[in-house]
């Protein structure tokens, strides 16, 4: 079978504009998040979220911005930035037919900015109307369709919406498209920015966001003793993947391999986590690279900050592992990107291809000290040099859904 | 002279079409300014807004150049003052 590459990719989150500021500060252990600034927190015990600083859509964007929603924006910007990374941004021909070129991204929440303006006007001012690019605007499927229009991308296009791992769903989607011959070329992420009263609202209702306690940029501490939940944030990364073969052909950067992909359900319950889900996906993960679990060097994982995950993740990964796992480095990014609901699976692949690019594993920022049920190395505040050859990408949404990358060095 | 009506619609179409106004000749069509269906409702819901009124379906539908604006406009603002 042949590999399936990674040939070029964007990230925009609170750690930055572009993927050489999200890797600096992931290795430094420097956080994005703030106390939020893009509305008025009120009375928002979690006043945390991760804002993106200094992006200013206008030039970007021109007139298109009318139809854009801020999802759909991160969702472009990215691509636009992948494309010429994987030398496309000149158009796919001649290496490429364009109805074989395929986009896949994921997003949770949609349009959910405009969504809520629009609401607001509706409900709490007495609109007589509503701007007739609401509906365009809100769509979750416009992130994919905008790509798809701007880059003449003619193949499959398609928008997954599994809550937080909607990316990894989408990018292990694109694999599976390119593997199983329907397609050549695949742009393939995720969006999303759901930094709205609404949204932080609903999520408070849930009592699983991390309270700011003063020290917003500290809130989200993934496996510490005292970690107190989960933090927002906006953000969306983008990815382009083909065969070997066309990476090769083309003289293209080829930065990892994506080996495998793995998804389960939980078919439990609905927001409560359990280890059967993300252990048969990590292993499925595992099976589709052909790599045994003591071939696993690093671990993103999905670590959320919330108490159940954190410690139902790092029970999955003891059993996945056996003694290996004494030997995996684990972290979790979202200590400093925070979680960017569906993007968060495609921001966490852009740190694993990094972190194996650099043979460098970032670290799971904002570490107190140890909890008995989160026992493994977790690489606590510093980041760490080592032999990167096999990682895994993990996110479990709820709903129980659950998906897993696996990603080589090539 | 163009009167004062036409000067704000072409205005309004200059700004929802990010256009020069002087490039917007009142007898220029939808398809010359290429604007399409989506700009075209677009434009409609600007109009409802400066003028605080309600434009419809049907009267919008037939809008297709910069003339046909600004008549369908003319109309329904006299209706609306006439009530």
């Amino acid at each position: 079978m042949e590999r399936i590459v990674i040939s070029g990719f964007e990230v925009i989150s609170c750690l930055g504009l572009d993927r050489r500021q999200f890797w600096r500060r992931l290795v430094d252990g420097e956080g994005g998040l703030g106390p939020i600034t893009r509305f008025d927190p009120g009375t928002l015990a979690a006043n945390v979220a991760g804002e993106i600083p200094g992006f200013d859509p206008e030039p970007l964007f021109g007139k298109q911005l009318d139809l854009l929603d801020r999802f759909a924006q991160l969702a472009l910007y990215c691509a636009r930035h992948a494309l010429a990374a994987a030398g496309l941004d000149g158009g796919f021909e001649p290496w490429f037919v364009p109805e074989r070129v395929g986009v896949i991204t994921g997003s949770g929440l949609g349009g959910v900015e405009s969504e809520d303006r629009a609401f607001q006007q509706i409900y709490g001012q007495n609109a007589a109307r509503l701007h007739p690019f609401s509906i365009p605007r809100m769509m979750t499927n416009a992130a994919s369709a905008h790509i798809s229009m701007e880059a003449g991308a003619r193949g499959p296009c398609l928008t997954l919406s599994t809550a937080c791992a909607s990316a990894t769903h989408a990018l292990g989607e694109a694999w599976r498209y390119l593997r199983d011959g329907i397609v050549d070329l695949v742009i393939a992420g995720g969006a999303d920015a759901p930094i709205t009263f609404g949204v932080f609202k609903a999520w408070e209702g849930m009592r699983v966001l991390a309270p700011a306690n003063g020290n917003p940029r500290r809130a989200c501490r993934p496996f510490s003793a005292d970690r107190a939940g989960m933090s927002l944030a906006e953000g969306a990364a983008i990815f382009v993947l083909e065969r070997e073969s066309s990476a090769r052909r083309r003289g293209a950067p080829i930065l990892a391999e994506l080996a495998g992909y793995g998804a389960s359900a939980d078919a439990g319950h609905i927001t409560q986590p359990n280890r059967q889900g993300p252990l048969s996906a990590m292993r499925a993960a595992l099976a589709t690279a052909g790599v045994r679990p003591q071939e696993v060097d690093y671990i993103n994982a999905h670590g959320t900050g919330t108490r159940l995950n954190d410690a139902i993740e790092i029970a999955a990964i003891r059993e996945l592992l056996g003694e290996a796992a004494a030997q995996v480095s684990i972290s979790s990014t979202k200590s400093m990107h925070g979680h960017a609901m569906g993007a968060s699976g495609a921001l966490e692949l852009a740190a694993v291809v990094q972190a194996i690019g650099h043979q460098i594993v970032p670290p799971t920022a904002n570490f107190t000290a140890p909890d008995p049920n989160c026992d493994l190395d977790v690489t606590p505040n510093q980041s760490r040099p080592r032999l990167i050859r096999t990682a895994l990408s993990n996110s479990f949404a709820f709903g129980g859904l659950n998906a897993v990358l696996a990603v080589r060095a090539v | 002279m163009p009167d004062q009506l036409t000067e704000e619609v072409i205005a309004i179409i200059a700004r929802e079409q990010r256009l020069a106004p002087e490039k917007i000749r009142p007898d220029a069509t939808f398809q010359e300014l290429k604007i399409d269906s989506l700009d075209g409702v677009n434009i409609v819901f600007a109009l409802e807004e400066k003028y605080n009124l309600t434009i419809p379906d049907e009267v919008a539908r037939e809008m297709t150049s910069v003339g046909q604006v600004i008549e369908a406009l003319r109309r329904q603002l006299g209706q609306a003052s006439a009530v």
